[in-house]
């Protein structure tokens, strides 16, 4: 059993990561999810959400939205629509997403096609806040 | 003196012209170099993704999924990716024929075609073609590739396969290869073929979350998104390659003309002060 977790991370747009690193923590669509090294095969969906990896004792967060993850033999593929390292994350802009999307689903009733979008925007946004309060940690 | 005017003027056009394919040269190739590391950028998580779908299909492909099952072929959708703007070679109308052979030797056996073009010039150039209806025209969509974008094309595609509006969706798009050497390339989209990796990587039961049913619903969907997208960006990335080399031989085709021009104004001038010299002898002897 090795002793490390190899961690990829991928976008459409970039590979986000590519690390090793002692324990993962992703946002399950059933529910978070704790990988250590030595986890058997898995292959989940990812909710919007916060994942976590540590490193020695250095934790590390990144807002991910929508992907994947593959666990085989102490490989981690995180396939994910977009990834934002908690030092990325542009706080006032996350927080003018959060204040459009809540004026938006004010506006709508449950039944516009619109207000998914918007609680889906939302979502995100909050997630990000939180992430990025977790920066100085 | 009139010819010696002429040819002036027309040094000066060509000089114009050249200017400006020069200029169109150096705008695509800096496009091309963005486009490309988006090409290379985009191709990690395209192949991750295949990977998964091909580890999940050596495993469980029993699985009867809409997207994966064969059906009866009729109705056959071609995607055709083009660019909106010209002056890039052959690169639009290598795609229009490339089309249009596919349709014509209809090598599968499908009753009918349906054309989704993404731009402008694929639709100016395949629209006056009889028997394949065009569904839909994408325009405006090159300049700036998103995965949104993509992703929307997708699931276009994806949610009128399921409707049975066509019964298999091919893409026919510019694959990159270098900025001089781009290649015509149809792929299957619909119904996806995995590919199972024929090394035999170690098998062993996973655990799928909330259900293999489930991860094959929202991973096939997004195989096609990924694929739309890649094809777009290669595209897009062949679109200013073929630009730019053809810009690049319009250039030195009208430095060539400048030199030619050049010579035959030299070669004017001389034979005219030639004979405005002997004009000035022979007046000159006649005084005397």
């Amino acid at each position: 059993m090795a002793e490390k977790l190899k961690l990829e991370m991928v976008t459409p747009y970039k590979k986000v990561l590519s690390e090793e690193v002692d324990e993962i923590i992703a946002p399950g669509v059933v529910g978070e999810l704790g990988l250590l090294p030595g986890h058997t095969p898995l292959l989940t969906t990812l909710k919007v959400g916060e994942l976590t990896y540590r490193k020695g004792s250095a934790s590390f967060h990144v807002a991910v939205n929508w992907g994947y993850v593959e666990v085989e033999e102490d490989a981690v593929t995180v396939l994910v629509e977009t990834a934002e390292p908690a030092d990325e994350i542009d706080l006032a802009r996350a927080k003018a997403a959060l204040g459009r999307a809540e004026e938006a689903l004010k506006k709508l009733s449950t039944e516009d096609k619109e207000y998914r979008v918007m609680e889906a925007a939302l979502e995100r946004a909050m997630i990000r806040i939180q992430v990025a309060g977790r920066k100085s940690r | 003196m009139a010819n010696l005017k002429d040819i002036k003027k027309r040094i000066g056009t060509v000089k114009n012209t050249q200017q400006i394919t020069k200029a169109m040269k150096m705008v695509s190739a800096a496009k091309l170099r963005r486009a490309q590391e988006a090409v290379v950028a985009a191709r990690p998580y395209a192949d991750k993704l295949a990977e998964v779908l091909s580890s999940m299909a050596s495993r469980e492909m029993e699985e009867n999924h809409p997207l994966l099952e064969q059906r009866e072929k009729k109705t056959a959708l071609l995607l055709v990716v083009t660019a909106d703007r010209g002056l890039c070679g052959g690169f639009n109308s290598n795609i229009a024929k490339a089309a249009e052979a596919f349709m014509r030797e209809n090598s599968q056996g499908f009753e009918s075609y349906k054309l989704r073009i993404v731009g402008r010039k694929g639709n100016e150039l395949l629209k006056r073609r009889q028997g394949a209806a065009i569904d839909k025209v994408y325009e405006n969509i090159t300049g700036s590739i998103s995965y949104a974008t993509a992703a929307l094309l997708g699931q276009e595609v994806v949610s009128d396969y399921e409707s049975e509006q066509f019964d298999a969706v091919f893409i026919i798009y510019n694959r990159f290869h270098s900025a001089i050497n781009q290649e015509v390339t149809t792929a299957q989209l619909l119904p996806i073929i995995p590919e199972i990796s024929e090394e035999d990587r170690y098998v062993a039961d996973y655990i799928y979350e909330p259900s293999c049913g489930e991860v094959l619903d929202s991973i096939l969907p997004k195989y096609v998104e990924v694929q739309v997208f890649r094809a777009l960006l290669e595209s897009v990335a062949s679109e200013h390659g073929a630009r730019m080399s053809s810009m690049d031989s319009a250039s030195k085709n009208a430095a060539e003309m400048i030199n030619k021009l050049t010579l035959k104004y030299n070669r004017a001038r001389q034979a005219a002060i030639t004979t405005e010299l002997m004009e000035i002898i022979s007046g000159a002897e006649s005084i005397k």
